[in-house]
């Protein structure tokens, strides 16, 4: 991003990377993916790079508010300097804290979800996908908390699958019922407390059930519980996890 | 001397809703114990929430079977409510059935009819309830936290209103009976759809006996349903009057979106300013003490929170979808809203009995609701979303997490690394944040 700014441009769309996204190996793959996709429809699209933060959703929910605020004024004055108006990430934990909580601190964007976006970029037609290899594949899509039940968004991801020509196979509990994945709120960086099963282990089970041969989803935290656990169950020869980024790079071969 | 029924009417009557009064003066001093929400916003969203999800039941019938068996228990009880109109004037001032002299007669037998019905159902639809409690033994009803009075609070609530009915239906067929009879004061009026198959029982029995049977039942019932009405203040079945207002000052804005604290926001923009005085003394004026953050205790809670605790009537919905607890972590967000409120009867009593509150030496945290509870949720909102009339335990949760962290620095201590992180290099992993854009040159 500060480059296009030395140069006096503005992109048309800010990605929000997010620390999954630039630090954990299988996260990193989601980013590329997105990266290729958004090359190839040709969007003009820029990154803070080194400037960019975590955006305080683990802080906050962990019941650091400090923390959160901190890391959310430094996001906000990074993101009001080069005067952003429109943002898409591929984390819904990103998008549900800058969307929703940035605002009252300051910071007003549009904020958009990777499958929100590329669901717009097939509407104006600068984005084509088929199914290809996805074509009548069985998929169950995993709806991630902070994009379902916290933002009301169920349909986009969905009706990225349809284009990809899969059989959408739902899980008992999916949409507004969908079980989370045990990521959300922190947990994600400590062990569950005692009980007797992981969350993650009850969500995989769910998915395979379906006998779906690819568990879809769009956040990557939801995609590192969701792989420990197809590899807890030993299934890994039977179902893999991508995200929806992933799949449609890979559908069209990018 | 005959007029000694209307005078015991009116004294049970005046006693029944003055003691109901006085308890719901209490709930409403011990709601304003939390600290005050602004719920001016969005008013016309929240009323429509009110129609559509309190007096609609819109989240009740996500579950179909209990949801229509509920709406039929709930329309019985409001419908057959008109009928007290006329049983409270009858009491009064020595009427039979009052409502058939002033109603067109097809009128008066078509609203006794639809009464009897409904009656009917409520007690089929009660006895269905019993029975998924006790004999199917439905597993939300029968967890940790059910034990004890919540267990019985439940049957007695259900034996409340099949008795209630019961006793409708015979003073009904007694009457039936009597008017049969030709009995001074027993017109003939009113249609019985469902007590005429009671009336055969009666048959036989002396004038006497069955003025008796009739005014036998009739006073159960009245001086039922004012105990049932006292009974709700120290009953979950609040949730008949509360479920409305809950569901009014309930949440407009997304799940996902968490309330920003204010007092947190001023710290943090005066550590932002350079030009900002650390050490400056308060403004002329300020004598308000910094507020806590987060919450330990009740009296640290909004006042919708503390409504929201009133309001629970233990269905266990929201324990039943959510996550932590299906995979048996001792986290249960009905619990979480039955101690909030075992906790403010307590502190209620306590300024009952010292005029103001006294520390008692307890509080919500450690001594109701354990750390291991808060620790185990992901903030889902399965809960919310499941609360068919719009509580939220998972807010207290956060705020209880909040106190936990930035008044005591009680995280877990995995968290605390993450947190320390995220605070040195901008991400809850060890990693620089100079390394944030190398994905871009690896394969």
């Amino acid at each position: 991003m500060a480059e296009y700014a030395a140069q006096g441009k503005m992109p048309e769309v800010l990605f929000f990377v997010g620390c999954a996204g630039s630090f954990d190996d299988r996260a990193k793959k989601i980013t590329k993916a997105f990266v290729k996709i958004l090359n190839n429809a040709n969007i003009d699209f820029a990154v803070l790079g080194t400037e960019e933060g975590c955006n305080g959703d683990p802080a906050k929910r962990a019941g650091n508010e400090f923390l959160f605020q901190m890391q959310a004024m430094m996001n906000i004055e990074v993101l009001n300097g080069y005067g952003i108006k429109k943002i898409v990430t591929a984390c819904p934990h990103c998008f549900n804290t800058i969307g929703n909580e940035y605002p009252g601190l300051g910071g007003n964007y549009e904020v958009m979800h990777h499958t929100q976006f590329l669901k717009s970029l097939l509407e104006d037609g600068r984005l084509k996908v088929e199914g290809g290899k996805f074509k009548g594949k069985r998929i169950t899509f995993h709806d991630p908390c902070y994009l379902g039940r916290a933002n009301n968004e169920y349909e986009a991801p969905r009706n990225l699958l349809e284009k990809l020509d899969v059989e959408l196979l739902e899980m008992k509990r999916s949409k507004k019922n969908g079980l989370c994945c045990g990521a959300g709120g922190a947990q994600a960086f400590k062990e569950p407390e005692n009980g007797t099963k992981d969350i993650n282990i009850e969500r995989t089970e769910e998915a395979l059930e379906t006998t779906s041969e690819i568990i879809a989803t769009g956040c990557p935290f939801c995609m590192m519980m969701m792989t420990d656990g197809v590899k807890a169950k030993n299934a890994e020869n039977k179902v893999e996890v991508m995200d929806i980024a992933e799949m449609i790079a890979s559908a069209d071969d990018l | 001397m005959q007029y000694i029924p209307n005078i015991i009417f009116f004294i049970v009557l005046v006693a029944g809703v003055g003691y109901f009064t006085l308890n719901v003066r209490k709930l409403i001093r011990n709601i304003k114990l939390g600290r005050k929400v602004d719920a001016s916003d969005n008013v016309s969203q929240r009323w429509s929430n009110v129609f559509r999800i309190a007096l609609g039941q819109s989240k009740m019938v996500v579950r179909p079977i209990p949801g229509l068996l509920h709406i039929i228990v709930y329309v019985g009880f409001i419908i057959i409510n008109i009928e007290m109109l006329e049983i409270i004037f009858d009491g009064l001032f020595g009427t039979h059935r009052v409502l058939s002299t002033i109603l067109p007669e097809s009128l008066y037998n078509f609203l006794i009819g639809s009464f009897e019905i409904l009656a009917f159902l409520v007690l089929v639809g009660v006895i269905v309830f019993w029975i998924r409690r006790n004999i199917q033994k439905v597993k939300r009803f029968w967890a940790r936290e059910m034990k004890g009075w919540p267990k019985s609070d439940g049957n007695i609530i259900l034996y409340f209103e099949m008795v209630l009915m019961i006793l409708f239906l015979v003073m009904n067929a007694a009457d039936q009976q009597l008017q049969a009879l030709g009995a001074a004061h027993y017109a003939e009026v009113g249609a019985f759809p469902i007590s005429q198959f009671i009336a055969p029982i009666f048959s036989g029995l002396s004038e006497a006996s069955l003025v008796a049977i009739e005014r036998g039942a009739w006073w159960l019932h009245i001086v039922g349903i004012l105990v049932f009405l006292n009974y709700l203040y120290f009953s979950k079945h609040l949730h008949i009057i509360l479920a409305f207002p809950n569901v009014y000052f309930g949440r407009v804005e997304p799940q996902g979106k968490f309330k920003n604290l204010d007092s947190v926001t001023a710290e943090v923009k005066m550590m932002m300013d350079p030009n900002a005085d650390p050490f400056a003394a308060p403004p002329e004026g300020a004598t308000e003490a910094p507020s806590k953050f987060g919450a330990s205790d009740v009296m640290d809670l909004t006042r919708t929170q503390l409504l929201g605790a009133y309001t629970c009537t233990e269905c266990g919905r929201c324990t039943s979808v959510c996550p932590a607890n299906i995979t048996g972590k001792l986290l249960s967000p009905r619990k979480i809203m039955m101690d909030t409120r075992d906790r403010l009867e307590e502190v209620g009593k306590n300024i009952d009995k010292n005029g103001e509150f006294q520390p008692d030496g307890k509080q919500l945290l450690d001594n109701y609701i354990l750390r291991e509870e808060l620790w185990a949720c992901t903030t889902c909102n399965a809960c919310v979303e499941a609360c068919p009339v719009s509580i939220e335990p998972m807010s207290i949760i956060m705020e209880m997490r909040q106190y936990l962290v930035m008044e005591q620095s009680a995280a877990p201590q995995e968290l605390n690394v993450a947190m320390t992180n995220i605070e040195n290099n901008s991400a809850p992993w060890p990693y620089n944040q100079m390394d944030r854009l190398n994905w871009k040159d690896e394969n």
